[in-house]
C-alpha cells in the first residue's frame, strides 16, 4: 500500500486518490474554429512518460485537486502543489 | 539434431539422453540493414516477423528485443484466448486470431497447447442476462460461436463456483464461447521465434532500441545498444513501452501504461476445466495443466511503468475469486507478478502508420492481446509488407481518434480486456 500526500489532509492511503489527467493540457478555445486533430489531441493523446511525470490528481475524500509530480517507474512522489487559488 | 518436432523425435531423443536437441533459434549479430525491423520480441513482434517471411516473402527481417523473448506481457499473461466481442470489426480481428490459433501448433510445428476448454462470462442478475443475450446475439450474427447458459448449464460446467442463493453475486447464467480457452504463453513466443528463425529472420535479444534514425523527417533505421541498424520500414510492437518509443520517433499516442497483475496458486486436484470471468468482481480464473489456479483481474488504479503490482488491486482480485468460489479461500498463492500494459481510450488496439514516415505501430492491446497474437501479427505483417492496411486492420488505424469512429469494446462487450 502506498500513501500519497494530499496538500490539504497530508499522507493518506492511495485508495482515496484518483488520477485525473496529465497536467498542462488546455481545452481548445471553442469560440474559435477547432480542428479534428486539435480535439483528438486534447481528448485522447498524451505523453504517458516513463520516469518523472506531472499530473493532476484528486483526493476523493476531501475533493482537493492538486498537481503531483512523481516517477512513473519507481512510484516515488517528488512534489505536490495545490491547484486551489487563495480567495483574495 | 532434431529440427522437426514429432512424437518420434521426442522418443528418439529420449533414448539418446536428450543430448541432440538444438537451440530453437540462432543468435546472430545484427546486420547493417534490413528490409523490415520489428522492435519488440513479444508475441506480436515475433508473429509479425514470421508472417512477413512466410506469407509475404520478405527476406531480410530482424526482431530487436531489449531483454529476452516473451519477457514482456507475452510471458506474463493469464493466457485466455477468446473472440467474444461485440462489434463486427473486433470479431473479425479476434476471430482471425482464434482460427489461426486452432492451426498454430501444426503450422509452426511447435505445441502451443491451445486448449479449447471454453470461456464463460458470468451474469449475476436478470438485467445482466438480458445484456448477455444481446451479446450472444451479436456474436452469432458476427459468425462466432456463442451460447447463453442458464445457471444449471453453468453449474454443470463449473461446479466449483458459488451457487448459494444468498451469495453476494448470485449466478444467473453466462455467455459461453466453447472455442475459447487457454494456451501456453511461452510456447507461443518460442514457437513463433523458432519458425521465424527457420524462415531466415534474425532474432536479436539483449539489444535495446534507444532512438530512431530520422533523415528529412523520414525514419531510416534505429539506434540500438548494439549500434545503428538501417531499414526503411520499422514495426513497433512494444506494448507498455509504446509511448517511450513514440517520444523517440516524434509521434504521439493515446495510450496510458498500467501495471496488470496475475497470480498462480499451489497445484491442486482438478476443480475447473473451463475459464470463468465475473464482470461484477472483475476477477477470472482457470486451472493450468499443472494444477495451479491462474488468476487475473482488472488494471491497477494508477498509470505506471513499474512491472510490479500493488496491494489494493491484489485484494480486489483475490476477494473477487473467493466470492466466485468460496471453497478456494484456503488455497495458497505460489507466485504473483505484473506486466506493463498499453491501454487505449476505446479498449481496442492501434494498428497503422505512426505519423512519422517509415514507422508503423501495433499496440493498445491492453489487458487482452495474448489472444490476438496470431491475428495481430498476420495483419501487421500485411501492413509492413505492402504499406497498405489489411481489410481487417483498417478499422483499427489510429486515425479513428480524429474521425471519431471509435470501437469502444469496454462499453460494447462489457468485458475487461
Ligand atoms: C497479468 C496479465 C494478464 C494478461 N492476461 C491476458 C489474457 O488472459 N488473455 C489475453 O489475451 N491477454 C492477456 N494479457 C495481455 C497480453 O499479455 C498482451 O496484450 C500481449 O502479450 C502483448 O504482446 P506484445 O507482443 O504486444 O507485447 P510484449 O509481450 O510486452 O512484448 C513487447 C516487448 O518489447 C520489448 N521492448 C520494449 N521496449 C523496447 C526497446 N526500446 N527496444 C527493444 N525492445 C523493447 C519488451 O522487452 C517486450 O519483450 C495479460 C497481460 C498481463 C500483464
Ligand atoms: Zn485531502
Amino acid at each position: 500500500m502506498q500513501r500519497f500526500p494530499c496538500p490539504f489532509c497530508g499522507l493518506r492511503d492511495e485508495r482515496e486518490f484518483r488520477f485525473a489527467g496529465e497536467a498542462g493540457k488546455t481545452r481548445p478555445d471553442t469560440t474559435q474554429e477547432v480542428s479534428d486533430k486539435e480535439w483528438a489531441n486534447y481528448l485522447f493523446f498524451c505523453k504517458n512518460a516513463k520516469g518523472p511525470t506531472c499530473e493532476i490528481w484528486v483526493h476523493t475524500t476531501c475533493q482537493e485537486y492538486f498537481v503531483m509530480e512523481r516517477d512513473s517507474a519507481t512510484m516515488e512522489v517528488l512534489d505536490t502543489t495545490p491547484m486551489r487559488k487563495d480567495v483574495a | 539434431m532434431s529440427r522437426h518436432y514429432s512424437a518420434f523425435s521426442v522418443f528418439r531423443e529420449g533414448l539418446r539422453g536428450h543430448k541432440g536437441w538444438a537451440p530453437l533459434w540462432r543468435s546472430p549479430a545484427p546486420q547493417d540493414a534490413y528490409d523490415v525491423i520489428i522492435i519488440g520480441g513479444g508475441g506480436h513482434g515475433l508473429a509479425t516477423a514470421y508472417y512477413l517471411a512466410k506469407n509475404h516473402g520478405v527476406r531480410k527481417v530482424a526482431v530487436i528485443e531489449k531483454g529476452w523473448l516473451g519477457g514482456g506481457n507475452t510471458g506474463r499473461n493469464t493466457t485466455v484466448i477468446r473472440s467474444n466481442y461485440f462489434y463486427p470489426e473486433s470479431t473479425q480481428l479476434y476471430d482471425l486470431s482464434v482460427r489461426l490459433y486452432e492451426k498454430l501448433s501444426r503450422d509452426i510445428n511447435y505445441n502451443v497447447m491451445f486448449s479449447q476448454r471454453g470461456m464463460m462470462v458470468l451474469t449475476h442478475s436478470e438485467a445482466e442476462m438480458e445484456i448477455a443475450s444481446r451479446t450472444v446475439n451479436a456474436m452469432q450474427i458476427n459468425g462466432v460461436d456463442a451460447e447463453l447458459l442458464d445457471v444449471k448449464d453453468v453449474q454443470k460446467k463449473a461446479p466449483i463456483l458459488n451457487y448459494r442463493s444468498d451469495a453476494r453475486y448470485p449466478i444467473h447464467g453466462a455467455i459461453y464461447q466453447g472455442r475459447g480457452g487457454t494456451g501456453r504463453h511461452d510456447a507461443v513466443a518460442w514457437g513463433y521465434a523458432r519458425a521465424a528463425d527457420q524462415h531466415g529472420v534474425d532474432i536479436i535479444q539483449n539489444c535495446e532500441v534507444t532512438g530512431f534514425i530520422i533523415e528529412g523527417g523520414v525514419c531510416k533505421g534505429v539506434e540500438t545498444t548494439l549500434g545503428k541498424i538501417r531499414s526503411d520500414r520499422i514495426g513497433v510492437a512494444v506494448a507498455g513501452h509504446s509511448s517511450v518509443l513514440a517520444e523517440m520517433g516524434g509521434y504521439s499516442l493515446p495510450i496510458h501504461s498500467y501495471a496488470l497483475q496475475a497470480f498462480v496458486t499451489e497445484a491442486i486436484k482438478p476443480v475447473m476445466d473451463t475459464v470463468a470471468f465475473s464482470p461484477m468482481t472483475g476477477s477470472y480464473f482457470s486451472q493450468s495443466d499443472k494444477g495451479g489456479l491462474v488468476i487475473g483481474g482488472g488494471l491497477d488504479r494508477i498509470p505506471s511503468y513499474a512491472q510490479r503490482g500493488n496491494t489494493p488491486m491484489q485484494e480486489t482480485v483475490l476477494s473477487g475469486i473467493i466470492e466466485m468460489a468460496p471453497a478456494l479461500a484456503k488455497v495458497k498463492l505460489l507466485r504473483h507478478w505484473a506486466g506493463n500494459v498499453d491501454v487505449s481510450p476505446d479498449s481496442s488496439p492501434l494498428i497503422g502508420p505512426s505519423g512519422t514516415e517509415g514507422i508503423y505501430i501495433n499496440c493498445g492491446w491492453g489487458t487482452g492481446g495474448f489472444k490476438a497474437i496470431p491475428g495481430g501479427g498476420y495483419v501487421f505483417a500485411h501492413l509492413l509488407a505492402t504499406g497498405q492496411h489489411h481489410d481487417i486492420s483498417r478499422p483499427f488505424d489510429p486515425d479513428r481518434f480524429r474521425t471519431g469512429r471509435l470501437l469502444d469494446e469496454a462499453a460494447g462487450s462489457g468485458i475487461a480486456h
